[in-house]
């Protein structure tokens, strides 16, 4: 066993010195080379950020049914429930309308996971599963969700969905399975790369500002000047649950 | 005494016709016809070197992946070194059993040694196994993770040298 790999070693070797690849070389022993490779590893998530959304309901609001479909589009939900009835299919954002009884004015807004500080879904999971990330993302570890649905019962927001049907065609980063409680997860793929949600993307590529995304403890953040600038509300502030997710005109 | 002798002798020559008979239907069938056969894993639709070298990855394999994928959907570790994509880009194999032939996927190439080695763990059912495009395209996987492959060995082997 050891002759055979000390041979597969010494034959790559010579490749890659054939290859003449160039690189920082440390010099071990005469003829015994060792480079040095910087790996782009990004993370932890630390608590010095804390990633949040300010949605403006004053939108038109056709705008949301392009976050939603830009949603679907990303994480690959919405597509394979055959048996699906609008009380059990998976919904990891919606359109919600509103209306004042009293004057009758109308507003629609997208709800989905609100990324609480305090996460009544992570408090009740019995496994561990239901968690939420220094940086104030809660998401679903599905390796070790049971399917309890407890999290779903918890959260104030009804935002978490559990898949009921076999699932096919998933996208690379976003596993997802029969059995497990799945939700928004600020498409948190993205915003480790440095990039917007999903759906906040399709709105500005619009040209609509109606969602902004970004750090709101950084005080320069588009996000947090106008958290500071404009009255905001979030939704059942009154639970203490602390969302990250901020809406104005409702 | 003759008697004595003969009942020996006859009894030795039982003994031998019985352990004949026994062990003609024991041991006469092959012991090979019920074996399993060894798998054979398909090799990599790319590259020569993976990751680590291969009795490492055999042995360690479901260890780097797991520990990997605690500390990227926990903690947000992006680009580490091991992960299941970069399985898929370049051990995906096409299989007549999945979408007749036409997609490159994971699952046949894991299939193998876990059935086995009777490992019932399925990544699959959540976890697409199939190739797309740009899959394996992590910001953090070096260019070069075959010579990282090779230093790895190298220094396996002069640990073991240094030993000596």
């Amino acid at each position: 066993m050891t002759d055979k790999s000390m041979t597969k070693v010494d034959t790559s070797r010579r490749n890659i010195l054939k290859g003449g690849a160039a690189a920082a070389v440390i010099t071990l022993a005469p003829g015994v080379t060792l480079r040095t490779v910087e790996a782009a590893v990004t993370g932890p998530a630390t608590n010095a950020k804390r990633w949040g959304m300010l949605i403006d309901a004053n939108a038109p609001s056709d705008v949301w049914d392009i976050a939603v479909e830009a949603c679907k589009a990303e994480q690959g939900w919405g597509k394979d429930e055959a048996h699906a009835n609008p009380t059990t299919d998976p919904q990891w954002i919606r359109k919600v309308n509103v209306k004042d009884p009293k004057t009758g004015a109308k507003a629609s807004l997208p709800v989905m996971c609100q990324h609480c500080a305090n996460p009544p879904c992570v408090d009740v999971c019995p496994t561990g599963a239901s968690m939420k990330r220094a940086d104030g993302i809660v998401l679903v570890d599905k390796h070790i969700c049971i399917g309890c649905r407890y999290c779903m019962m918890a959260c104030p927001y009804s935002c978490r969905s559990f898949v009921h049907e076999d699932v096919h065609g998933q996208r690379p980063h976003m596993p997802r399975g029969k059995g497990t409680v799945e939700a928004c997860t600020l498409c948190v793929h993205r915003v480790d790369k440095g990039q917007q949600p999903a759906c906040v993307e399709a709105i500005s590529n619009m040209g609509s500002d109606a969602m902004i995304f970004g750090d709101l403890n950084d005080p320069t953040s588009e996000i947090a000047r106008a958290v500071s600038k404009y009255v905001t509300q979030r939704i059942r502030s009154d639970l203490g649950v602390e969302p990250g997710i901020h809406y104005r005109g409702i | 005494m003759r008697s004595t002798s003969r009942i020996l002798s006859l009894t030795i020559l039982g003994f031998a016709i019985l352990a004949f008979t026994i062990g003609s239907s024991i041991f006469a069938a092959p012991a090979q016809a019920g074996e399993v056969p060894m798998p054979s894993p398909a090799k990599a639709f790319k590259g020569e070197q993976c990751l680590e070298p291969t009795d490492v990855m055999r042995r360690d394999h479901m260890d780097f992946l797991k520990h990997q994928r605690d500390e990227t959907l926990r903690e947000g570790i992006r680009g580490q070194k091991y992960s299941l994509n970069s399985c898929i880009d370049c051990h995906a194999v096409t299989s007549p059993d999945v979408a007749g032939g036409q997609v490159r996927t994971l699952k046949p190439f894991c299939a193998q040694c876990h059935a086995y080695a009777a490992v019932s763990i399925d990544c699959f059912q959540c976890h697409n196994g199939a190739y797309q495009p740009g899959i394996g395209d992590q910001s953090a996987l070096p260019a070069d993770h075959q010579a990282q492959a090779m230093i790895a060995a190298l220094e396996k082997q002069l640990a073991k040298g240094a030993d000596k």
